[in-house]
């Protein structure tokens, strides 16, 4: 994508350098360190780091360093000059801190004898007061201190005082724990936390060799990325809980993959051991996450191996009416039987998919069950939500046929826009770029949002205080307001929540047609934008088909072979299980689908009550896999391979790690099933299936152009005495797929109940109030947040089974009172 | 001898409540600001770069190249910081001057940021002075009803502000990039350069960061004009300056002198060394300058005169030593404060200091052996010039210069099983004619 005059300015900015005397030219402005590394010289370092700014606290980088001498009056370049110190010596330079200038000779420790000693001088004082544990240190093994001080350190130390020593280990939080005796005191972390992450809880503290990391009590490190100070630390000091003291690593596999958690498609490093994942650590993909992810991709994967793991099919006996185990084949031929005998069938994928497995849910359901009744959105959905999806976002991103918003251009808007959005919560590594593009002071973020939350401050948001429902007026308002001055250097990331917002898709429409700003749809799963590419949705085929154009249809059902695809839209998630409580419908086949996060989780349950037959594939035992009829153990990401698409819309591609034989990626399964039904899906692996997909390819007809919302539907209004419920679920929360790591959960962040100044006011100023809806009620403690009028903010899953089941709907009315006793707070 | 002496800064320490406003202003003073603000500023900027004033905290810079390095076109305030940290071992000259005569420094304040166009002053005191902190503000409340402080000074359009900033106690803070860091709220650590403070300073303003004893000269400057105050001192040494006498002198104290006496003339001018004892080493510029000896008697005491003889003229604090010292001791425990006051930001001061102290224990109670020695000059030469500021280069002055000049004695501790000295005899208290040294 470079152009030519982009080039040529590169040249112009180019500085000449040599380096133990070889040529190197780099760009302006780059360190020696990174110089150095292109002409392949490793200079030890313990406080650099390419994503943090420079600090030259470690002093282990010295080079000597020569600059060109003063030319003569004549023009004759003058004798080069080594940089010196007092007294009058040669004074070595922190390569880390220092950039590179024209003409520069840089002697490292390969070819200058005083920058080698004044390294290995360093690396001697580094150790004076390290503990030398190496044999019982997490770090062993693959630790920058330790490998640096074999490579550029002294064989013996000439130390053999009295070493500092510590309490160990301390809790920087629950999950990070500090051995502060370790710590080179290089403030990797520190700043970390500060620059990066924004949650500057921990900071140096004391001074001379007691210096060290420390917290404010009364705040706690409480960071959706604390884990990442871990794996910068380049010594065995802050160290996880979880891992601790479990592995060495040189005993651990490590395998790449790609974060499931949400749909940032983040690059991680799987590590494991027999059959066992035993840590996560971020990767390395400077186009996405970069070198950062999120401690729930990094901590949260103990989900494969909760107590209630299923690990064996199981069909519903006819005579007792139990669930029993059967075998695979009895269980295929069970599904297919029952498919068969209880008339039109839905499906419901849910969003945890890789795109194989949500292109065969998509291929079962319109060439097995003959239906375009397939929506991979267990959520609350909108009929505006889907037309924006065929409209606006299929098939657009680096790996689709037109170009969409990514990362790198968050970093270069001016302007971005969040609506239905909290991207700390929901998607990390947004959140991440978009405070690295604020700190830059190139982008500014606007968010519209009930409240200013801690994200929109780290990121220096203006927020547009906006009741839930308002977010179309929002959007509308900003397409003509001229502080924002919205254009074409303007993107707008818009979250599925405005699937809970009537108008809100149409009016980020109509203010992209009007600024020029460019849109883009950030879902909260990672299988979400692949399930949409694959066609799990009512109104698309694969590729982006649109199944009301029939050339479209026929494109598709050319090359499955088939005569003729359904040519009724399909319908919704809400519709579906509505047909199945009234009977319209009999069978259903449900991916992994968690009742609670539908749009009426009671509803549900008495729509698949009501259903014929339930087929489930499932990984764990849920309430749905109890009341379903036929149940599938289905294999968790590390047992599969396959690929998410990320919101950009990027292929995430990844290898399976180990294989389960106690369950089957669902792929195996759905192919079993058709199989049964004398209808092959033509494929049974995951790579069979990207063979399918790739053959079919993307469609090259015209989108779908469903007019959005001629008319919005009137806004949800909250009922006279009663607050408006805005909700969302925060990173951590009771989501399953955080099971089975406690450590992890303690950082999450209490459930509380936000309201108006004034509205807390009203109350008496609580600590806690009872928050009641329809559906139920929840007693959390009370914070005040600069709120609209009318408006309560709760964790959408925080408490009990989630606000969706147990207290109202997002927007619905919903009642606030004191917590009796509780009140009369400061 | 007495001629030698230039009384400026402290002409008027003698004065009657000299640290009040009546006193000052009695004695001439404020007159200087009077003149100043009816110069151009740039005016003032090239008065005090032809006067050849050189920066009196220790390091030497040109005062004026420093002032003239602030750029007038960037639209951010520009500020003055008054660097009043004093915290070295053995300096004592800004405590003492800003005690007696507060308005010599207030009134060179006000015609330094009327220089460089700074409508904020500060001064950074040393937090455990509470004393000076006290009679400062005093003296700058009084500058302030007396229309020298605030807004248009005197009918000139000139506005600033002085604020004095008490420190929290560290020594680190004497170092001008930690000291705006600590001025800022934040913890004293010294700042990656560049930006320099010139650029980026204060608030990421540029910044002017002079010592007291700089800022107290520049009234005089303009008073006299620069020819009077280049008349004074040596060729690339300019001026005069306080030399602080402490120790084993008859007379201690602040000596004001012309750069270029030499420590013979001062001790002849503070009575001579205590009841005829001989001098042993000496400090020309407090405990991070190199030590030297009696053979440096004759060295004149300028910037090049004491570079030349290995050491730097630094803060002129004086600290001088007789033969009832142990330099192994001396040394030990200038290095405690360092080990003490090392922020721990970089590697080479923060080991290299605990290091250092454990080795030179030992040394002390005879413990070590000869190899240790080497030992400590190998640990010197891997902390000067490595570290991150000079503190640390500060830290090995005293170890190289004692083993430099001293091997013997701290040979003579490992032969002894311990120190050859008698601790009592080098107090202040010892009494005359008692018994000295290793004759004990």
């Amino acid at each position: 994508m470079t152009t030519t005059p982009q080039k040529s300015d590169q040249a112009t900015d180019l500085v000449n350098l040599t380096i133990d005397g070889v040529s190197v030219s780099v760009p302006k402005g780059t360190l020696v360190i990174r110089a150095a590394e292109q002409i392949g010289v490793e200079i030890p370092r313990f406080c650099d780091h390419p994503l943090l700014a420079p600090v030259g606290a470690c002093r282990q980088c010295l080079v000597e360093v020569w600059l060109p001498g003063r030319p003569g009056p004549d023009g004759t370049p003058g004798a080069p000059m080594q940089m010196q110190g007092p007294p009058g010596r040669m004074k070595p330079q922190a390569s880390c801190t220092l950039e590179c200038s024209e003409g520069m000779d840089v002697r490292t420790q390969v070819s200058s004898e005083g920058a080698d000693k004044a390294q290995q001088g360093i690396m001697e004082f580094l150790l004076v007061n390290h503990p030398l544990d190496c044999p019982v240190c997490d770090k062993g093994g693959e630790c920058p201190l330790q490998n640096q001080a074999m490579s550029n350190g002294r064989g013996e130390s000439r130390f053999d005082g009295t070493k500092r020593t510590y309490s160990k280990p301390i809790n920087i939080n629950a999950q990070v724990l500090l051995d502060r005796e370790r710590c080179v005191l290089c403030a990797r972390c520190t700043r970390f936390s500060e620059q990066i992450a924004g949650d500057p809880f921990i900071a140096l503290i004391e001074r001379g060799a007691l210096q060290q990391v420390g917290i404010y009590e009364k705040q706690p490190f409480e960071s959706y990325f604390a884990g990442n100070t871990i794996q910068i630390c380049p010594v065995g000091a802050l160290t996880s809980a979880d891992y601790r003291f479990r592995s060495r690593p040189f005993d651990l596999v490590s395998t790449p993959g790609v974060g499931e958690h949400d749909a940032c498609g983040a690059a991680i490093r799987v590590d494991h051991r027999r059959g066992k994942v035993m840590r996560r650590l971020s990767g390395n993909d400077p186009e996405v996450n970069e070198e950062w992810i999120s401690d729930k991709d990094r901590f949260a994967f103990h989900y494969d191996r909760t107590p209630d793991r299923l690990s064996y099919p199981m069909v519903r006996d006819a005579e007792t009416g139990d669930l029993r185990a059967a075998s695979w084949p009895e269980a295929f031929a069970v599904a297919a039987r029952g498919l068969a005998a209880a008339g039109p069938a839905a499906v419901l994928p849910g969003g945890r998919l890789t795109a194989e497995e949500a292109y065969a849910y998509s291929k079962f359901a319109r060439v097995v069950l003959g239906t375009n009744d397939i929506d991979f959105r267990a959520r609350p959905t909108s009929p505006e939500e889907t037309a924006f999806l065929a409209a606006h976002v299929v098939l657009r991103g680096p790996d689709g046929t037109e170009p969409g918003v990514t990362y790198a251009d968050l970093e270069r808007a001016k302007t971005v826009v969040l609506a239905g959005l909290e991207p700390e919560d929901e998607a990390g590594s947004i959140f991440l770029r978009l405070r690295k593009a604020n700190r830059a002071g190139k982008t500014s973020v606007i968010a519209i949002s009930p409240y200013t939350s801690r994200g929109s401050q780290k990121v220096k948001a203006r927020v547009i205080p906006t009741a839930p429902g308002d977010e179309a007026a929002a959007l509308a308002a900003l397409a003509i307001d001229s502080e924002a001055n919205l254009g074409a250097d303007t993107v707008v990331l818009l979250g599925e929540r405005l699937a809970t917002s009537a108008g809100a898709f149409a009016a980020a429409v109509a203010l992209a047609d009007s600024t020029g700003a460019r849109l883009a749809w950030v879902p909260r799963r990672a299988g979400d934008r692949g399930a949409v590419e694959a066609g799990c949705l009512p109104t698309l085929l694969p590729g982006g088909r649109p199944v009301s154009d029939a050339a479209a249809r026929v494109d598709a059902a050319a090359s499955w072979g088939v005569e003729r695809l359904p040519d009724q839209a399909g319908r919704s998630t809400e519709a579906i299980l509505a047909l199945l409580a009234q009977g319209d419908l009999g069978g259903v086949v449900f991916g992994g689908v968690d009742l609670d996060d539908l749009a009426d989780p009671e509803a549900a349950r008495q729509a698949v009550a009501a259903a014929k037959f339930v087929v489930c594939l499932e990984q764990r035992e849920t309430d749905l896999t109890r009341m379903a009829d036929v149940i599938f153990p289905v294999a968790t990401v590390a047992e599969k391979s396959g690929m998410f698409v990320n919101w950009e819309g990027r292929v995430r591609p990844f290898e399976s790690i180990f294989t389960n034989p106690q369950a089957l990626p669902d792929v195996r399964v759905l192919a079993g099933i058709a199989e049964e039904l004398g209808m092959p899906l033509g494929f049974r692996t995951p790579a069979e299936v990207r063979t399918d997909m790739t053959a079919m390819g993307p469609w090259e007809g015209t989108r779908a152009e469903v007019p959005l919302a001629a008319k919005a539907p009137a806004r949800k209004r909250a009922a006279k005495g009663a607050l408006q419920l805005a909700t969302w679920k925060q990173m951590l929360d009771h989501g399953t797929m955080q099971s089975g790591e406690a450590y992890l959960a303690a950082t999450a962040r209490p459930a509380v109940a936000r309201l108006s100044e004034s509205a807390l006011a009203e109350l008496g100023n609580p600590e806690s109030v009872t928050v009641s809806g329809p559906r139920g009620s929840m007693t959390l403690p009370a914070v005040a947040a600069d709120l609209p009028e009318g408006v309560v903010w709760v964790p959408a899953n925080n408490l009990g089974r989630g606000v969706l089941a147990e207290l109202a709907g997002p927007g619905d009315s919903v009642t606030v009172v004191a917590e009796s006793g509780k009140a009369g707070r400061a | 001898m007495t001629d030698t002496l230039t009384p400026v800064l402290t002409d008027n320490w003698d004065a009657e409540r000299s640290w009040t406003l009546d006193s000052f202003t009695a004695r001439g003073g404020y007159d200087a600001l009077r003149k100043a603000l009816k110069m151009n500023p740039d005016d003032i900027i090239t008065a005090v770069k032809d006067s050849g004033l050189r920066g009196r905290g220790g390091a030497g810079f040109p005062t004026g190249m420093k002032w003239s390095f602030i750029p007038q076109a960037n639209p951010n305030p520009k500020y003055l910081v008054v660097n009043a940290d004093e915290s070295e071992p053995g300096t004592c000259k800004d405590i003492p001057l800003m005690m007696a005569s507060p308005h010599t420094l207030i009134e060179g304040v006000i015609i330094s940021s009327f220089a460089i166009r700074a409508n904020h002053a500060f001064v950074y005191v040393r937090g455990e002075v509470l004393h000076v902190i006290r009679r400062l503000q005093a003296a700058v409340a009084e500058a302030y009803a007396a229309g020298h402080l605030g807004k248009n000074i005197h009918g000139s359009g000139y506005d600033l502000d002085l604020v004095i900033h008490a420190g929290a106690g560290a020594y680190i803070c004497g170092e001008e990039t930690a000291l705006l860091d600590s001025l800022e709220g934040r913890r004293g650590q010294p700042r990656l350069r560049p930006p320099f403070p010139a650029v980026a300073g204060l608030y990421a303003s540029p910044t002017v960061i002079n010592n007291v004893e700089s800022i107290a000269s520049v009234p005089s400057i303009i008073a006299n004009g620069p020819e009077w105050f280049s008349s004074m001192g040596t060729e690339r040494s300019k001026g005069f300056g306080i030399f602080s006498l402490s120790g084993h002198v008859n007379r201690p104290g602040q000596y004001e002198a012309p750069l270029g006496i030499t420590l013979r003339e001062l001790i002849d001018l503070a009575g001579g060394m205590r009841n005829g004892h001989e001098l042993k080493f000496w400090t020309p510029g407090g405990s991070s300058t190199p030590l030297l000896t009696a053979e440096h008697l004759d060295v004149p005491l300028d910037f090049e005169g004491v570079g030349a003889a290995g050491s730097m003229l630094g803060t002129r604090a004086l600290q001088l030593f007789d033969e009832t010292v142990c330099v192994v001791r001396a040394t030990l425990r200038w290095i405690e404060f360092y080990k003490h006051e090392s922020c721990g930001k970089c590697t080479p001061c923060r080991e290299g200091s605990w290091w250092l102290v454990q080795v030179l224990g030992r040394l002390e109670r005879g413990e070590g052996s000869a190899e240790d020695l080497d030992l400590l000059l190998d640990q010197c030469d891997n902390i000067l010039g490595r570290s991150f500021c000079a503190l640390a280069d500060g830290a090995t002055s005293p170890v190289m210069s004692s083993i430099k000049f001293f091997r013997d004695e701290y040979l003579a501790h490992l032969e002894q099983g311990g120190c050859p000295f008698d601790p009592a005899a080098a107090t202040l208290f010892a009494p005359a004619g008692d018994p000295v040294g290793a004759e004990a």
